[in-house]
């Protein structure tokens, strides 16, 4: 059957149109990841230029104690704040999905709306009333007089920076689980009616079970945004200078090796290292997503 | 088949959203060791001024305004956008960055004296010995000169010099009756005593920081840092880091430091309202407390800085900076004859007058200088108090090579011992290790 096929014949037109989609992806993907690949082959030294060291940096990345810590910020950030905040996105959702919220579409912009402002704007601001000597909590320290902990002190600032986080993102996750609900078919509703179904037992039949995709989309974004997580401690390190190193984020590592440090290859490497990892784990819970639809 | 398409692809978003943020900082080596050599005479600059053209200015040092208005007026055809790109590490990284990229870098730029050797080493600025630079030796006082040179270059005309002094605000220590420290047992006693009479009130602000420190260090006759080529040696043990760590550490387990960053907000307010008692900061400081703490007029003095020996006269450099002119730099005679004026020829008298210390050894010396009374320090000749401390500069400090690195991971290590039970003498030998560990991965020589 194969052979009876001529080779000549075999058109191109197809890949007319889907050209320019390939040059723009070629460019804008595939060419930085390249780049970073073979800049993480190198190492540059201000005494003694330029040399290439093959696999040195990758052995180095793993073995470097402060990727690892970075690691480790941003996977107890993962574990802690990822299911909160797609928590509380779900009980918004489903409250505004009920039906019985009074003045639901202004609910769904009022929480959408954090994610409009620019995480420089939000963590600006939280900055500010995490204050402890001119904030809110200067202010509520003074209203209750009691000293309050310092959202900014090593201890917290992890879970501080989760709360803006949060903050940001509950709204857009909201918007995701909202839309998956909203195209349930309205005729299972009425039979659940028909039937004497409680709300409760409604969420758990009906609208669970319809969301489980989007959780899964919702779940695997908010994990490359944690280990992203990189504007939130660059702001606040101006006010936190010794809550956060350098090297508080694999990000911000990545950041402070090329900027301050000058060292381009190590820092594409723990880019590269660190986007291997976001990936395989994405896709190991998308596996672990899709086994359950089955 | 889709699921599987779907997977990939979905991990590929996850790979290259990574890599996105590398490849941003990651640009090629172009633009560097491309310009030819040249020589410019004065001639050459003179033609340049009157040719006229544009150069951009990096700078974060307030009296530089005027400074660019006086340098248009006197050359119409010429025009100086003057840009502030952050304050020290900020600029730097950007300044780095730009020359790594090879585009947008400007035609001068200024550069504390920490941080020029880093610039040097790596032949991002230019030698300045073409355009007449070496016969200005004499014109500036010692220890900024020496700054700018390395081996047998200049990289850069002092703009300004620091020498330490103790501003202190006078109404805070006449109402709680202290008096003006001058050793450093007194300075922690007044510490004490201050924050004992009001709890808001500091003695100082500290949350650790490099300039300072090492200021500090220099001062008490510490030298951790040995600089010959590309052999480095560091060593935060000696006699004068632990003088200096014994005292600081008393403060900070005291909690008679303020926790306020330096140049923030915060800080300025605190200067202006009395929560900030004192600063233990270069010459420079007059000019941004006259532009920066208006609220104060009046309140703040100039002492000399504190001893370790009653009756020392010892100082050190704090800050200060050059002027210098990067290699990818286009019109290079315009930036000199530009940086020209600002450091050796009309600019430093426009500058003094705006509250600027200048680096050069006959504006130092003259009489109207000395002898300028400075309204917002309750008319107090201040620069006698200066003059005297830019003398008494303790010999034989050197930078690292590439200190602006090493600051930028101040806060990792010795930051430690501001906000835990870490000591500053733990926190200053992690430092230790961390720039000892960076300096031998950039190929040199490290002890």
């Amino acid at each position: 059957m194969v052979a009876t096929v001529p080779r000549a014949r075999r058109s191109w037109a197809g890949w007319r149109f889907v050209g320019p989609f390939m040059a723009v992806f070629a460019l804008v993907f595939l060419a930085p990841i390249a780049y970073s690949i073979y800049l993480s082959l190198f190492r540059t030294q201000l005494i003694g230029g330029t040399a290439f060291v093959g696999a040195d940096n990758y052995l180095k990345a793993l073995a470097d104690p402060l990727f690892w810590s970075a690691f480790g910020n941003v996977a107890v950030f993962l574990v802690v704040q990822v299911p909160i905040m797609l928590f509380l996105a779900l009980l918004v959702a489903l409250a505004i999905d009920s039906g019985r919220l009074y003045g639901a579409s202004f609910f769904r912009i009022a929480v959408f709306l954090p994610y409009a402002v620019p995480a420089v704007v939000a963590t600006l601001m939280w900055a500010f009333m995490y204050g402890t000597r001119f904030g809110l909590v200067a202010n509520l320290s003074d209203l209750l007089g009691v000293r309050l902990p310092d959202p900014l002190s090593a201890d917290l600032i992890l879970a501080s920076l989760g709360n803006v986080v949060t903050w940001e993102f509950v709204g857009y996750n909201m918007l995701i689980l909202y839309s998956a609900l909203r195209v349930v078919n309205p005729s299972l509703y009425e039979a659940a009616e028909i039937d004497g179904a409680s709300q409760f037992r409604i969420i758990v039949a009906i609208k669970l079970p319809a969301l489980r995709g989007a959780l899964l989309i919702a779940t695997i974004f908010s994990i490359i945004g944690s280990f992203q997580l990189f504007n939130e401690p660059a702001i606040l390190k101006n006010l936190a200078p010794n809550a956060i190193t350098s090297s508080f984020t694999p990000n911000y590592y990545a950041y402070t090796l090329s900027f301050a440090g000058q060292q381009y290859n190590y820092s594409a490497t723990v880019a590269i290292v660190m986007g291997v990892i976001t990936m395989i784990i994405a896709y190991a819970v998308q596996l672990r997503g899709m086994r359950k639809e089955v | 088949m889709t699921i599987t398409r779907r997977r990939a692809l979905l991990a590929g978003a996850a790979l290259s959203v990574s890599l996105i943020a590398t490849a941003c900082g990651s640009p090629g080596d172009g633009g560097q060791g491309a310009a030819p050599a040249q020589s410019t005479s004065a001639t050459d600059q003179e033609a340049a001024l009157n040719a006229g053209g544009t150069i951009t200015v990096w700078a974060w040092e307030p009296t530089l305004k005027q400074v660019v208005t006086g340098f248009q007026a006197k050359y119409p055809k010429v025009k100086v956008n003057l840009v502030n790109a952050g304050t020290g590490d900020d600029q730097y990284t950007a300044l780095q960055n730009a020359i790594k990229a090879g585009s947008g870098v400007p035609d001068v730029a200024q550069i504390e004296y920490y941080a020029l050797p880093q610039f040097a080493l790596s032949k991002s600025v230019t030698d300045l010995t073409p355009f007449g630079a070496d016969k200005l030796e004499g014109t500036f006082t010692p220890g900024p000169w020496n700054s700018v040179r390395s081996g047998t270059g200049i990289y850069g005309l002092p703009m300004d010099s620091g020498p330490m002094a103790l501003f202190y605000n006078k109404d805070v220590f006449d109402k709680h009756d202290i008096k003006v420290p001058e050793t450093w047992e007194e300075y922690i006693e007044a510490a004490r005593k201050l924050h004992k009479a009001d709890p808001k009130a500091y003695i100082t602000s500290d949350t650790g920081d490099a300039g300072f420190t090492t200021s500090m260090i220099w001062q008490a006759g510490g030298k951790p840092y040995q600089v010959d080529g590309t052999k480095v040696a560091i060593d935060f043990a000696d006699e004068g880091t632990r003088k200096f760590t014994a005292a600081w550490q008393q403060l900070i387990s005291e909690k008679l430091l303020a926790p306020i960053n330096g140049w923030s907000d915060e800080w300025y307010k605190g200067l202006g309202d009395g929560t900030i008692a004192t600063l233990v900061i270069g010459a420079w400081m007059p000019a941004n407390f006259e532009s920066g703490v208006k609220a104060a007029s009046g309140k703040w003095r100039v002492a000399p800085m504190p001893q370790w020996e009653s009756g020392g006269k010892a100082t050190s450099e704090n800050g200060g900076s050059s002027l210098a002119v990067p290699e990818a730099s286009a019109n290079k005679a315009l930036a000199y004859a530009f940086m020209k004026y600002a450091g050796v020829d009309e600019g430093v008298q426009t500058r003094l007058d705006a509250g600027a210390f200048p680096a050069t050894t006959a504006h130092l010396n003259a009489a109207e200088f000395k002898d300028k009374k400075f309204p917002y320090f309750g008319d107090q000749q201040v620069n006698q108090v200066l003059a005297e401390a830019a003398a008494q500069v303790v010999p034989g400090w050197s930078y690292l090579p590439y200190q602006v690195y090493a600051n930028s991971v101040f806060n990792d290590s010795v930051g430690k011992a501001y906000i835990s039970s870490t000591t500053l003498d733990d926190g200053l030998k992690a430092w230790q290790d961390a720039s000892v560990k960076y300096g031998q991965e950039q190929g040199f020589s490290v002890q």
